[in-house]
């Protein structure tokens, strides 16, 4: 029961990205941003794989007090390996790396990005990138925490921490390079008629994403760059024995890191802000509001980055100026959630998974950007600090935000990449397995936290106990709805309905192409005369466009 | 002690009222907000729910009122939240002036807490109840965080510098505290008990010598030991200042500053004599980097304590004049 | 979809395709800006922490050798510009004249670069087991190019510097850590940049570079003057700064 818009039954192009070449070597010399994207789709995947096996070990392990599974150094090294696998080989290159290289382009009105050559570069990089980091997880691992404060990382750590930090140092410019071809592309590549107000939200959330990349991601591989220098090479910088200062670590690496989560979460805002208009045939509530706080979070998020030091003993004057900037930060979040949630009023709903995944992600970032405030609020921050409460909150922003409007995006955007349709109600259920899961992994994490149990701990108190069984059972569930995804969209690729240019109808210029599309994009440069999200102006959708006022005076 | 699915530890400290009653507005008004959006949400979905395949939503772009009121009613709940919890975290951070001082050292994987009288325990505090309790914490390895969350305090302790936690326990009774910032392997066992107990109970407890070193005496040896004794002569006429009476009162400097002399003063004044000259004196303090263990500052410090009492000669101290307001 | 000279595939106008690089150049050097203000950034504090070792670090490194090779990179900047300028005006014989003189340019700091990296191995001030600040003053003999005055005035200000500062030699590793890294890092992108005038040349000895296309030349002479940029900031902070003599 798909109210997708009723179409003449579609056609499959004959000629298109996918096969217009043949062999192993026309994709890995690739510069077509298509494959690309298709390029990174199987890499994050792969370190999705891997960091989620970090994480069912870590609940496995914590199903006890004692824990049986694991010694207390393979525990440490689970956690921590878990969190650089995700952080910097899933999250940040996801929606960028394999929506935006897909999409941006096409949404533009152009034939490819900019620099496509270097596309591809930063898709090696990422690659040379995993290999040093996967080659420190096997020969030795690391256990420092993904934060690698010093001096446990330079100084005391026993694990193998200098190819893990080279390996992320390196992935930086993977990131550099995606954030620099996108700031172009925008600038210099969009279709005549395509102003900046007709592009689509999906893209301005990666432009302000990308100025977060280009601008932080130097600073945390200088910072990686002299904690190498200060264990290979025995260097003080950091190191309280030699003169050196472990907070200056803390601080140079915070400048980046806290950014850096702005990078893993705009682009999923921008494919809400794709998902939610689509799906109740309705413009977005707000466009230029929405597009300024996307703007507004990549500026003040420079700002904010010593919430995560409010308790190592620095000035009680900058914890107050920190705390308030960072209170700023969540207001243009809030914004963006209200606008949103304006866009469903006076609209004509529809419940396909795309729009399962934009409602839970909603709900999810609600829940995880609210948290932030106990957080950021000093007085607060005093106590859950530390604690499993911040665990909580990040995993509602990453997980609960990032992984569902990734999901998200990908059923959205699969008929355009593929050519085909994904199984609908396999994949309704696969959503809400996943928000079941997801909750009840999650939300007794907060309990634990302000109960007082610290992060990081291979054993526990008993008292924290049952909590934690809720967290592991709700993982069961979670792993679940990963998996079904991965298997069905495989499947769909080959055996899928075949989905015709426009299958939802949608309103982007990536929908005036075939599914899949051809190598140039377009056959000729479109022209946009169209304003984003106009389900009422635009006839070629073939919606029913007069009738729909019936509901404009609710 | 508590229920398999407890909400929040015991509140058994004087700022464990407060931060709770500030989590909980921030609780109550983020409820409101999250419950608002959903039935929001859920309302817009049912009612608003597709009726034919081809229809379409209304044409609006937006509306500039709402925009304003939800971009200024959040800025002001906001900047709410933010001022009761600066206010809570300043007193947090603003230790009175009658405390009673527990010198605390963390190292992996432990904790060895030393008494005002030099009483020394590992991985325990006994501390009495309804007093001011002050912990000074030095790291002999990594960055570590002393944590008890019945009183709702945590403090980072860092390597190569002293961080202060002061409290106030209210409650008498057994209490746990977690190291909470990611040390290394023990991490997660490297906790312990404070045990908070009634004023007459802890008195008794504390003067149970039974084989303890006092680090005043301690202290007392190793400033004769190490020939302190030879310049700072108590009466003033040495050449180094008088140190009786200086533990805590402003010190009049060199180039005009005052600087209070707390336990990082002393410290330094030990490892880097050359750092801050007192007024009138010449800089011929030698240092004594690697001669003196983090412990034996501590005792050196506590003798150096044990001196307030003592009379201060009316020439010869380094402390600041009462009218003296430091220029710069 | 790439020949040289012509337009790329993605483009549409040449015009669009010479904006894109330049934009592309322009956005690439921000990110450099970030990179070594990160390192400039924990100097800058370090030198505040620890002024006595780091002024002394000062007065320990050859300001002759670094303003000569200031006065390098500035001469190279101009010959870049130079470079730039044929290019622009179609004096195809100029150009590759230019581009040698930059790279000969550059060839000379790097040789500079050599002979202060050599003299610093020699006299024990690269950081790790063997740094030692006082190594020159207790064995004259075995640094026979510091001359017997300066060597007694390097004592004397040894002298106060250690009772100033009593953990002098690991603070004065910390300097030299900085110099090392910030010149290395510099160095590095010195010899990418020497790569790309290399491409360059090889280019205009072939006449590629036309008043109508010569991006290429235009985004490495930018590259090029921002390497010199970061040399600008680089000599006064390590080698002017609270220097004794």
């Amino acid at each position: 029961m798909s109210t997708a818009a009723t179409t003449p039954s579609a056609v499959f192009p004959e000629k298109h990205y996918l096969n217009a070449t043949y062999g192993i070597r026309s994709w890995l010399l690739t510069t077509d941003h298509k494959r690309i994207a298709l390029l990174y789709l199987v890499s994050v995947t792969a370190f999705f794989f891997v960091g989620g096996f970090f994480a069912m070990m870590i609940r496995l392990h914590l199903l006890t007090p004692n824990g049986y599974v694991l010694t207390p150094d393979m525990y440490n090294r689970m956690f921590t390996m878990h969190g650089v696998a995700m952080i910097f080989f899933f999250l940040i290159p996801s929606i960028p790396a394999v929506l935006g290289n897909f999409l941006i382009p096409l949404m533009v009105g152009a034939k490819d990005l900019a620099f496509p050559r270097i596309n591809l570069l930063s898709w090696y990089i990422y690659i040379i990138g995993g290999a040093f980091t996967l080659y420190s997880m096997v020969t030795g691992g690391l256990d420092t925490g993904w934060t690698f404060y010093t001096p446990l990382s330079t100084v005391y750590s026993n694990s193998a921490v200098a190819p893990a930090v080279v390996g992320v140092f390196i992935t930086g410019f993977s990131s550099i390079l995606t954030g620099l071809n996108f700031l172009v592309t925008v600038h210099t590549m969009r279709a005549p008629g395509m102003t900046w107000f007709r592009l689509p939200l999906f893209v301005w959330a990666h432009y302000a994403t990308s100025v977060v990349m280009i601008l932080g991601t130097p600073v945390i591989a200088i910072t990686l760059g002299l904690a190498a220098m200060e264990r290979v090479f025995g260097l003080g910088f950091f190191n309280p024995a030699m003169g050196g200062d472990p907070i200056l670590f803390q601080h140079l690496f915070w400048f980046y890191s806290h950014p850096a989560v702005y990078i893993m979460i705009l682009p999923a805002m921008g494919v809400i802000s794709e998902l939610i208009p689509t799906f109740a045939r309705k413009k977005l509530f707000g466009y230029h509001f929405v597009a300024a706080a996307s703007l507004a979070i990549a500026v003040i998020g420079f700002l904010v980055w010593t919430h995560h030091m409010f308790l190592t003993g620095q000035s009680t004057y900058a914890a107050i100026a920190f705390s308030l900037l960072t209170f700023l930060v969540a207001i243009p979040s809030a914004v963006k959630v209200f606008n949103w949630t304006a866009t469903l009023f006076g609209g004509s709903i529809s419940f396909d998974t795309p729009m399962l995944y934009a409602f839970g992600f909603l709900g999810l970032f609600l829940i995880g950007g609210l948290t932030g405030l106990f957080l950021g609020c000093l007085g607060t921050d005093i106590h859950i600090h530390d604690t499993y409460f911040v665990v909580a909150h990040f995993h509602y922003i990453m997980v609960g935000g990032a992984v569902m409007g990734y999901l998200g995006g990908l059923h959205f955007w699969w008929p355009k990449i593929t050519g085909r349709m994904y199984p609908e109600w396999l994949a309704r259920i696969a959503a809400l397995i996943l928000f079941v899961g997801f909750n009840l992994t999650f939300f007794p994490q907060f309990l634990l936290g302000y109960n007082g149990m610290p992060r990081r701990y291979h054993v526990y108190p008993p008292e924290y106990q049952v909590y934690n069984v809720m967290s592991t059972a709700g993982a069961s569930i979670l792993a679940v709805g990963y998996l079904l995804p991965m298997i069905y969209l495989v499947w769909a690729t080959f055996y899928g309905k075949v989905a015709g240019d426009n299958p939802w109808p949608a309103t982007g210029l990536e929908w005036k192409t075939p599914s899949p599309p051809p190598t140039e994009n377009f056959p000729v440069t479109p022209v946009v005369t169209w304003e984003p999200y106009d389900f009422h102006n635009r006839k070629d959708l073939g919606l029913e466009v007069g009738l729909a006022e019936a509901h404009a005076d609710d | 002690m508590q229920s398999p699915l407890p909400f929040f530890p015991e509140q058994a400290s004087s700022i464990a009222g407060s931060v709770d009653a500030l989590f909980s507005f921030i609780l109550l008004t983020c409820l409101f907000f999250a419950v608002l959006v959903t039935l929001l949400a859920i309302f817009a979905a049912f009612r608003y729910r597709r009726q034919s395949p081809n229809e379409v939503g209304a044409d609006i772009e937006g509306n500039l009122a709402l925009e304003v009121g939800w971009t200024v009613i959040p800025l002001i709940i906001a900047l709410g939240m933010f001022a009761w919890g600066a206010v809570i975290y300043t007193h947090f951070r603003t230790a009175p002036k009658d405390t009673i001082d527990i010198y605390v050292v963390g190292k992996q994987w432990m904790w060895r807490l030393e008494q005002p009288n030099g009483k020394r325990e590992i991985n325990e505090l006994h501390i009495p109840v309804g007093r001011n309790i002050k912990l000074i914490m030095g790291s002999e390895d990594v960055i570590h965080n002393f944590y008890v969350p019945a009183f709702r305090v945590k403090m980072d302790v860092v390597p190569g510098r002293y961080n202060t936690l002061w409290f106030q326990p209210t409650k008498i009774g057994k209490y746990h505290f977690f190291c909470s910032q990611y040390c290394g392997t023990n991490h997660a066992v490297m906790g312990g008990w404070v045990t908070v107990m009634d004023p007459a109970e802890y008195s008794a407890w504390l003067s149970d010598e039974s084989g303890e070193v006092n680090p005043v005496s301690a202290g007392e040896k190793l400033f004769t030991q190490l020939a302190c004794n030879t310049c700072h002569l108590p009466n003033g006429t040495g050449r180094a200042p008088s140190l009786n009476g200086v533990y805590g009162a402003k010190v009049l400097l060199a180039d005009g500053t005052t600087v209070t002399a707390d336990d990082s003063y002393i410290r330094e004044s030990i490892l880097q004599p050359k750092a801050k000259i007192v007024a009138g004196y010449q800089p011929v303090m030698p240092t004594f980097q690697g001669l003196v263990s983090e412990e034996q500052i501590l005792n050196l410090t506590a003798y150096i304590k044990s001196l307030q009492s003592q009379p201060v000669p009316a020439k010869g101290a380094g402390i600041a004049p009462a009218n003296a307001a430091g220029k710069k | 979809m790439h020949r040289t000279g012509a337009l790329y595939g993605q483009f549409e106008t040449l015009e669009q395709q010479k904006d894109t690089a330049t934009l592309g150049m322009w956005i690439f050097l921000v990110t450099e800006v970030m990179f070594f203000g990160g390192i400039m950034l924990a100097y800058t504090i370090n030198r505040h922490t620890y002024f006595t070792a780091f002024a002394m670090g000062s007065s320990m490194i050859s300001l002759p050798l670094g303003t000569t090779n200031t006065i390098v990179l500035l001469a190279s900047s101009f010959t870049m510009a130079m470079g730039v300028w044929s290019a622009q005006t179609g004096k195809k014989k100029l150009l590759p004249i230019f581009l040698t003189l930059t790279i000969i340019l550059g060839f000379a700091f790097f040789y500079v670069k050599y002979v202060e990296y050599s003299q610093k191995f020699h006299h024990h001030l690269v950081p790790g087991k063997t740094f030692d600040v006082n190594y020159c003053v207790n064995n004259p003999s075995k640094c026979e190019d510091i001359s017997p005055a300066d060597l007694d005035k390097e004592r004397e200000e040894l002298q106060r510097a250690n009772a100033a500062d009593p953990n002098l030699n690991s603070h004065a590793q910390l300097y030299f850590s900085a110099y090392f890294g910030m010149t290395g890092l510099h160095a590095l992108h010195m010899i990418i940049g020497a790569g790309l005038l290399f491409w360059l040349l090889h280019g205009s000895l072939k006449g590629l570079y036309t008043p109508q296309w010569n991006t290429p030349v235009d985004i490495v002479g930018l590259y090029w003057h921002f390497v010199d940029i970061v040399w600008i900031y680089l000599f006064p902070l390590l080698y002017l700064i609270d220097r004794h003599r």
